[in-house]
């Protein structure tokens, strides 16, 4: 089977995947507005956590496993690495978005506006200018040698540059406390709190996968047509 | 070890021979530092907020954007009749060429900050005598942090087409640590505060500085070579 | 092989094996090999796109091969190796000076780049042999072309590279450049530098060479020792040529 041909086959295999997984994220929801108790005293605007929390843990998944694959390119040089990474940060940008676009959502009704600059919203606004350096970066450079080693390291850099931002975000806020009445309960949810979130990270993970796996062998098949196209040129 | 630094050595005086010559770049940020410190005194209210609220970050603002510049400029010169070539052919480390434009840059952006702070004293009417020697001591550790990772970032960005839009769509985020440590130190420094509270801000700097510095030193050879 | 290198006369000075070099997917060389002996010379030839430009970097250390090897006087050309870059000289149409130095100072930072002794001797005698010691001290941005040329030489030859690679160095020179040109390159050959010259001028490059080679689409589908019979060679090359047209 050619490679296109390949591709063109997980392509079509992915697809059932992901109208399941879609069809769980619905299912999630439906658990945590019908099933869920309601939280004491954030009331119902606080639903959107279930969403809001796995597409984080999603996001910031995708942005190690860039950084990881990008290590691994520099070493291997592979270009199938190259493709992945650049599938895995496309697709870590819609959770990374996501998470911005919940949190908003989420804090309204209960701070009062629609945006303060809490710690891990802000941490993960500068990952999604991260990635979106990443992805503009790709779309300048042409060749795809230079393409892949430029993401590369912007890749790996990014990586890096996480820590730096919690640490500087939590220092701001230490300093500066933020007119929050009400935070969001961490480790002592109740126990079917705590079921709902844990279904939520089970399925957007594999949200995550599906559409990564989907994303992947789209790049693999442009890259076979590509490489198709170049040899009947040569011929 | 001892040859690479004198190569990179080698590399900055060309570099800073050059621009000496022309004057283009250094003028122009020059002009832009005195303009961007003259708006935003134009740009707050003098009666609602006092000047030392605002001073630390204006100051870093000031001396951000006017080293976006000027990073460009590193390679940019080396673009002409393909001068890279010659470099790279060279028995040249790329960690020595590296060092060198980095050399260079911290030359450019160093004298940029040097006369921008008396002016930013003077327009701003903030007493910046008595803590000059930690405030340079910041400032030097900064400009260190992110004249590093912007060097790398247009080694990449000046390959684009776009190249003055892409070195602060890449660069700006990495921005972040140092500018804020760098913001929050310079602030406690003109309030008279004692430096014990800054120290957070200074251990964050100083990490950030060694991290990106070897990170970015180890990288650039993947930037460079084909 | 040159027959002399065959006979084990004179040492092998650049062996190219089974080098491969692509470009994503673009195969800019499939599969270049040849070798040459101390003090050979060999004229490239072919069309625009066969890959000329790439195989000279090639050599140069600028890109690593994708498959196959370089080897420079037996060992390999290792891309971070020093003491390779200290053999090889590249000549292109691109100057690679700046044009806000003077000559002087061009040549006196490229003589510290290769890390020379006597750096203001270097210079000195660089200037001269290319006859621009007069313009010591104007800055390189005030040359003709012709005199950028010069430099363009003097920077490349100021190492004294064992190995000397010219890509289309005759490209918008003018009769009396194009004849320094053509002296400079009679004085290598008498210097027993092995060179590759890239170029378009069929009559000079088989004047000059001892071997040719014709590249098409990133091999060379002829090489040999020049024998003399240029119509032959020309026909040859017309041949080639037509095949990819």
């Amino acid at each position: 089977m050619t490679p296109t041909e390949q591709a063109e086959r997980t392509l079509r295999r992915t697809v059932p995947l992901i109208v399941v997984a879609v069809v769980l994220v619905a299912a999630v929801y439906v658990r945590a507005l019908v099933f869920t108790p309601y939280e004491m005293v954030q009331g119902p605007a606080q639903k959107i956590f279930y969403i809001h929390v796995p597409s984080a843990w999603v996001a910031f998944l995708a942005f190690g496993i860039v950084g990881v694959t990008s290590v691994v390119y520099l070493f291997l040089k592979d270009p199938r690495l190259d493709l992945f990474a650049a599938s895995t940060a496309e697709v870590g940008m819609v959770f990374t978005t996501a998470v911005l676009v919940t949190g908003p959502i989420w804090g309204k009704p209960i701070w009062g506006t629609w945006w303060t600059w809490d710690a891990r919203l802000t941490l993960t606004l500068f990952l999604w200018f991260v990635i979106l350096g990443y992805l503009i970066l790709r779309t300048a450079v042409h060749e795809p040698g230079q393409r892949a080693r430029y993401s590369a390291v912007l890749g790996i850099l990014g990586a890096l540059l996480v820590p730096f931002i919690h640490i500087s975000v939590y220092l701001f806020r230490t300093m500066h406390p933020m007119p929050v009445v009400l935070r969001p309960g961490r480790p002592t949810l109740p126990g079917e709190m705590l079921a709902t979130l844990l279904f939520g990270f089970a399925v957007f993970t594999f949200l995550f996968a599906a559409l990564l796996r989907y994303r992947y062998a789209l790049a693999r098949l442009a890259d076979a047509r590509a490489h198709a196209e170049a040899e009947r040129a040569d011929a | 070890m001892l040859e690479t630094l004198r190569l990179a050595l080698a590399i900055a005086a060309k570099d800073v021979r050059l621009e000496f010559r022309s004057r283009t770049a250094f003028v122009s940020a020059l002009v832009f530092t005195a303009l961007v410190l003259a708006i935003f005194n134009f740009a707050r209210d003098p009666t609602a907020v006092s000047a030392s609220d605002l001073a630390p970050g204006i100051l870093w603002i000031t001396f951000t954007f006017a080293a976006m510049l000027g990073l460009n400029r590193a390679f940019g010169l080396e673009r002409e009749n393909r001068a890279l070539d010659g470099l790279l052919l060279s028995p040249a480390s790329r960690t020595a060429l590296y060092l060198g434009k980095v050399l260079a840059n911290l030359v450019f952006v160093g004298s940029v900050e040097a006369i921008a702070l008396p002016l930013f004293a003077l327009f701003f009417n903030v007493p910046i005598l008595p803590v000059l020697l930690p405030l340079v001591l910041v400032i030097a550790l900064a400009t260190v942090g992110f004249v590093a990772v912007g060097t790398l970032m247009s080694s990449m960005a000046v390959n684009t087409r776009l190249a003055e839009l892409m070195l602060p769509v890449l660069l700006l985020p990495f921005l972040v640590p140092p500018v804020t440590s760098a913001v929050q130190i310079t602030a406690r420094l003109f309030a008279g505060r004692p430096f014990s509270e800054a120290l957070g801000w200074l251990r964050l700097l100083v990490g950030y500085d060694v991290i990106f510095v070897v990170a970015c030193i180890l990288f650039f050879e993947s930037t460079i070579e084909e | 092989m040159s027959a002399s290198a065959l006979a084990g006369l004179t040492p092998v000075a650049l062996a190219v094996r089974g080098v491969h070099r692509s470009f994503g997917h673009v195969r800019a060389l499939r599969g270049v090999d040849f070798e040459l002996g101390v003090g050979d010379a060999l004229a490239v030839f072919g069309p625009n796109g066969a890959g000329k430009t790439t195989l000279l970097r090639v050599l140069a250390g600028l890109l690593r091969p994708t498959r196959g090897e370089v080897l420079l006087e037996g060992a390999p050309l290792v891309r971070a190796d020093a003491a390779h870059r200290r053999r090889v000289g590249l000549i292109a149409h691109y100057s690679m000076l700046y044009d806000g130095l003077t000559a002087a100072e061009n040549l006196a930072f490229y003589a510290r780049l290769y890390g020379l002794r006597d750096r203001a001797v270097a210079v000195q005698r660089a200037l001269e042999g290319v006859g621009l010691a007069d313009r010591a001290n104007d800055q390189v941005g005030t040359f003709s072309r012709g005199m950028v040329q010069r430099m363009a030489i003097a920077r490349a030859l100021i190492h004294e590279p064992r190995v000397v690679l010219l890509d289309e160095p005759f490209s918008g020179l003018d009769q009396r450049a194009a004849a320094a040109l053509r002296d400079l390159l009679t004085r290598l050959r008498a210097e027993r530098r092995t060179m590759v010259l890239v170029t378009h001028n069929i009559d000079e490059g088989l004047e000059l060479a001892t071997h040719a080679a014709i590249q098409v689409a990133g091999r060379f589908a002829a090489f040999g020792p020049v024998d003399g019979d240029l119509a032959a060679y020309r026909a040859r090359y017309a041949e080639a040529t037509a095949v990819r047209a």
